[in-house]
């Protein structure tokens, strides 16, 4: 039996008079990787960022229904507290160009004014660079500022930053998409090794991806979950007509 | 550390802080010229006596003075000015040339007034007093033709570097279409750049003639300081700035202090008013700033 | 009809790129001729004593223009106090709301303030300050001199905040970092070089002003540290000394001339190196 991390119950999202989202209801289990898949614009990256409180910060933007952590209704919750549970990563990555690379694993911490000793901020460093199977490639310089390394590289940077903050859950928004072949492979391998350590919530448009990666996919069309479930099942003998057809390539 | 609502409060404040700012400017001197709204009405426009000894005060003689040097020197200046944004726009964007041409004409506008002024009274004028001489004029050195000309100078940069964003804004298939029809050079820029960019350089004139008008330091060393209306291109005369500067420390009673005051009010709406327009045409074109 | 013939419009072609060119060198040879004076009239004035002495009355020899110097320093100084916190509190403003009434009020407010002639800002601050106090002051003229700043330091700011691309706020949003940290310790950190640019340009803008010091800091011949007493400053001792009838007073303004232009000139080119070096690439 699975144990679920976050609990999506009848939510709704708005912009406006708008609605982008239509009473979903998901469980997304622990410690696996939900690929949250869909033609474009049905809605799947306004979910993502609906988990972690992004979506508000656009004006006109509203929601319905309840979401939970671990049992937590995290509307409930200041947003802050929310965001630092609940990690994102970008479709283009962005580090901080301002900051080394040491300084953006931590800017978390930095930025919230949480102060550290200097070898706890060297473990967490390190650790969230190991995790991002970023260490190897950085340890020499980790105090030259981020811009230098490659669009992959980068993109794993990012990937620490939000591991560094120990979050339950990492929001994945088309992490792969402005990457090329090989940095996403690298990428999708680090995904799979990551599921131990946090829960993952993966957006991608891209089904190849979806199907070699994840555990749970759920497929979402015009606002409405239509279908959820084990990816293998899924990919192979999917139960609603409108998952068929987006498999089979017949839309976005 | 605060709250995001505080935050963008006082964001807010700040914001609001600048427009408290500039609506105290106008009526601070609203009701510092009041006296002298009071004592003369609209004639205040129209009449030329300035007599601190009777009290009597008009802004005729100074709009006049103000008038003459701005338009003159907005004549002489455009004639260097639309070739500089020719140049600078069309036939040489890049280079070395072009850099060193854009870094003179950026110093041009960032030499102190008073410098020009300086120079204006030691260099220009006795050039002006002989040639006041060979015409048979009183030579007096100063005046509306010396200012004129040293306000030329200093306000080329603004049109020039207005000119030049919009000459290079226009689009090159336009250009290349022209051409490709067999036009000249030439005719390309007398037909299609400046028809195109017409209304921007227009603005940009328009933003050099708001600068004139403003402009105190120079002018004040240079016209002569006289509160006649002006007769001749070669009369000392005064403008609204140029005798506030001059008289202002010197004012005694509060009616002077009230007029010259007055003066001020006026310069700031005429000032606002061309400065808004030129702005307002440059927005409309989508130059960025 | 009859057409112009080929040959007649080239040569037009080429004359009118002849008299363009003619006219734009011509343009700046008032500039040169400036330099060129002023650098051969005033570097001869120049030497230690000059610098650092005050001026002395009329008909005695030397003297010099410490005070003056002091005077502009303090001045600046206390423009740049009252106009950059507001300033880039106010860019911020604009460029985290780009609708809305306020900001848009606002926007039109600066450029309004932009375009005020120095010596109406000379005028309200008379108004203001000399008039409440009851005498000419240092404070008044760099109030004044703040007024003037204020526009540029908001604008440059604005301008510096809207380039820089959202993800970088959305990223240390994502991270749980508050709005009120992001924007000071991420935004405003990535746009520092061009705030600075703007600061220095606005500073590079008022350092030769007289007009609105005229009737606020009102010029004296002594040294003056005190914030609430009258104080000399470089423009304004060039425009007494200069429009005075005393042939040893116009060899001072002429060296006053050439630290006053170097003073500018230094600021313009030290502007230019710090946007360089200090330019974040996104």
């Amino acid at each position: 039996m699975e144990s679920t991390v976050l609990k999506i119950e009848k939510f709704s999202a708005f912009f406006g008079e708008n609605q982008v989202l239509k009473e979903v209801s998901l469980s997304i289990p622990q410690n696996r990787i939900t690929a949250i898949m869909g033609p474009s614009g049905c809605g799947k990256t306004t979910l993502i960022r609906c988990i972690n409180r992004m979506h508000e910060l656009i004006p006109d933007a509203r929601v319905s229904g309840k979401i939970f952590l671990d049992n937590e209704d995290i509307y409930a919750t200041d947003p802050i507290i929310v965001r630092r549970q609940i990690g994102m990563v970008f479709q283009k990555p962005n580090p901080f160009p301002m900051m080394s690379i040491y300084d953006n694993v931590i800017a978390g911490y930095n930025l919230n004014g949480i102060r550290l000793a200097k070898d706890e901020k060297d473990r967490i460093v390190e650790e969230s660079l190991r995790k991002a199977a970023l260490w190897d490639e950085v340890k020499e310089s980790l105090y030259r500022r981020g811009t230098f390394l490659s669009g992959g590289q980068q993109q794993r940077l990012c990937i620490a930053r939000a591991l560094a903050m120990g979050p339950a859950v990492l929001l994945l928004d088309e992490p792969t998409s402005a990457l090329d072949p090989k940095a996403t492979s690298h990428i999708e391998e680090l995904i799979v090794q990551l599921k131990d350590t946090v829960s993952i919530v993966l957006v991608t448009h891209n089904m190849a991806q979806a199907a070699r990666v994840s555990d749970f996919a759920a497929f979402v069309y015009l606002g409405e979950l239509v279908e959820f479930g084990p990816s293998g099942r899924m990919f192979t003998a999917p139960k609603d007509k409108r998952t068929e057809a987006y498999l089979m390539g017949k839309f976005g | 550390m605060l709250s995001e609502s505080s935050f963008r409060k006082i964001l807010s404040a700040a914001g609001a802080f600048i427009l408290l700012l500039l609506v105290a400017i106008f009526f601070s001197l609203l009701i510092a010229s009041l006296p002298a709204i009071q004592s003369f009405g609209v004639r205040f426009l129209s009449s030329s006596t300035w007599d601190p000894v009777r009290s009597e005060f008009g802004a005729f003689s100074f709009l006049v003075g103000t008038l003459a040097t701005s338009f003159l020197a907005l004549l002489i200046s455009v004639v260097f000015s639309i070739p500089i944004s020719i140049y600078l726009g069309e036939y040489s964007a890049q280079g070395s040339t072009a850099t060193f041409i854009k870094s003179m004409i950026e110093l041009l506008a960032g030499v102190p007034s008073v410098i020009y002024g300086f120079c204006g009274l030691f260099l220009l004028a006795p050039l002006v007093r002989s040639l006041e001489m060979k015409l048979g004029a009183a030579p007096y050195g100063v005046g509306i033709f010396t200012a004129s000309l040293v306000l030329s100078i200093m306000i080329i940069p603004y049109s020039a570097s207005i000119g030049r964003e919009v000459i290079s804004l226009v689009p090159s298939d336009l250009k290349e279409a022209a051409l490709s029809l067999g036009a000249t050079r030439f005719e390309v820029i007398r037909k299609v750049i400046l028809p195109y960019a017409g209304s921007g350089i227009v603005a940009g004139i328009l933003l050099s003639l708001g600068r004139a008008l403003g402009e105190t330091m120079a002018v004040t060393m240079v016209i002569g300081n006289s509160n006649f209306i002006p007769k001749s291109i070669f009369s000392p005369a005064n403008t609204l700035a140029s005798v506030i500067a001059n008289e202002f420390t010197e004012a005694t009673g509060s009616l002077y202090l009230a007029s010259l005051i007055e003066l001020g009010l006026v310069l700031f709406i005429v000032t606002t008013v061309i400065n808004l327009i030129g702005k307002l045409i440059i927005r409309r074109m989508g130059v960025g700033e | 009809m009859k057409e112009p013939s080929i040959r007649r419009r080239i040569i037009y072609d080429k004359v009118f790129k002849k008299i363009i060119i003619l006219l734009t060198f011509c343009s700046i040879l008032p500039m040169l001729f400036l330099l060129f004076f002023i650098t051969s009239k005033g570097i001869s004035v120049i030497n230690w004593n000059f610098l650092t002495q005050l001026p002395k009355p009329v008909g005695e020899i030397g003297g010099g223009i410490s005070n003056a110097i002091i005077g502009t320093l303090m001045l600046i100084g206390i423009g740049t106090a009252f106009s950059v916190p507001v300033g880039i509190l106010a860019g911020i403003f604009l460029s985290e709301n780009r609708k809305g009434t306020l900001a848009s009020l606002t926007r039109l407010c600066v450029e309004t303030l932009q375009g005020v002639p120095s010596i109406v800002i000379g005028i309200i601050a008379y108004i203001w300050l000399v008039v409440s106090m009851g005498s000419f002051s240092a404070l008044s003229g760099g109030v004044a001199l703040g007024l003037m700043m204020l526009p540029v330091i908001i604008t440059a700011t604005e301008q510096t905040l809207k380039l820089i691309p959202g993800s970088l706020k959305e990223a240390s949003l994502a991270l749980g970092v508050s709005y009120p940290r992001t924007i000071l310790k991420v935004i405003l950190p990535a746009g520092l070089s061009g705030i600075a640019t703007g600061i220095l340009l606005s500073i590079a803008r008022v350092a030769g002003e007289t007009a609105p010091l005229l009737f606020t800091a009102f010029g004296s011949p002594f040294m003056n540290l005190h914030v609430l007493k009258p104080i000399n400053s470089l423009p304004l001792m060039i425009f007494n000394y200069a429009t005075s009838p005393y042939p040893e007073w116009h060899t001072l303004a002429w060296g006053a001339s050439f630290i006053l232009i170097i003073l500018v000139l230094a600021l313009n080119l030290f502007t230019k190196v710090v946007t360089k070096r200090w330019k974040v690439q996104f």
